[in-house]
């Protein structure tokens, strides 16, 4: 089943469902890519609070996502990584090195909004 | 009532989906709970998904074991596809020849208690997996 993605402003928000399989994964890649551009998002919001596990095929796609994202000039933060899946990832050797993570939601726009505030002003 | 034995066929991403919530039913029902459910669909996540792309499809079997009355799980991920001619280099942290990390297979042996591989060129590869309640 696509994510859907929700435009708030200059961000855009995607909750990531349940039973996301590869396909899913690849299309939100492409469409945040996308409406990055068409909506001059500063910011993305992943929550991947549903997710009961985060494979190296989802870690690494949404690393990609992240980093095209900010290729297209918007910071992406990824909230709500379950503590069991954590734990999974770390076993597994996955890292998402480079790319914000934050508790929840809440924090995460938090983050997001002193990030898009911080590039603003030249990184000071 | 949940059966002690799940057959999942491997063909395409979305069975992978299906192989993982089916090991998780399982694991549930043999006693497994939090973190380890979580660590057991992640490495069935990662076997799977060695099906979908090296050898298109294949099958995993799940079991309910006991071995001296300790609990467990049985995976068995079984395909016919074009197997690894350098089964050391596979489990190597970092090794990849598909779209994937090369943290797969590394990985899930991380994940699991056991972990066994056979693989023939031109045949396939079996990966036996084991974990046991604490």
């Amino acid at each position: 089943m696509p994510v859907p993605i929700l435009k708030q402003g200059d961000k855009l928000i995607a909750s990531l469902q349940s039973d996301l399989d590869d396909k899913d994964l690849m299309q939100l890649k492409d469409e945040i890519a996308e409406k990055v551009g068409r909506f001059k998002s500063r910011g993305v919001i992943l929550d991947v609070s549903i997710l009961d596990v985060l494979d190296s095929f989802a870690t690494r796609t949404l690393r990609t996502i992240a980093e095209t994202a900010r290729l297209r000039g918007a910071e992406t933060v990824i909230v709500g990584i379950q503590p069991d899946v954590a734990v999974a990832m770390v076993q597994l050797g996955l890292t998402l090195d480079g790319v914000l993570t934050a508790l929840d939601f809440e924090e995460g726009m938090e983050l997001l909004l002193a990030t898009i505030e911080g590039s603003h002003h030249g990184g000071g | 009532m949940v059966a002690e034995e799940t057959y999942v066929p491997i063909d395409r991403d979305g069975d992978i989906v299906s192989a993982r919530q089916k090991a998780r039913e399982l694991a549930t029902h043999v006693g497994f709970s939090g973190s380890d459910l979580t660590l057991i669909a992640t490495a069935i996540s990662e076997v799977a998904r060695n099906i979908v792309v090296y050898a298109d499809h294949g099958e995993i079997v799940l079991s309910a074991v006991q071995r001296a009355g300790q609990r467990g799980i049985l995976v068995i991920a079984r395909d016919e596809g074009p197997g690894i001619p350098d089964i050391e280099r596979a489990m190597r942290d970092g090794f990849s020849t598909g779209r994937s990390l090369g943290l797969g297979l590394p990985g899930a042996r991380r994940l699991m208690d056991e972990f066994e591989i056979v693989s023939e060129v031109g045949k396939g590869t079996t990966i036996t997996m084991r974990k046991w309640t604490r």
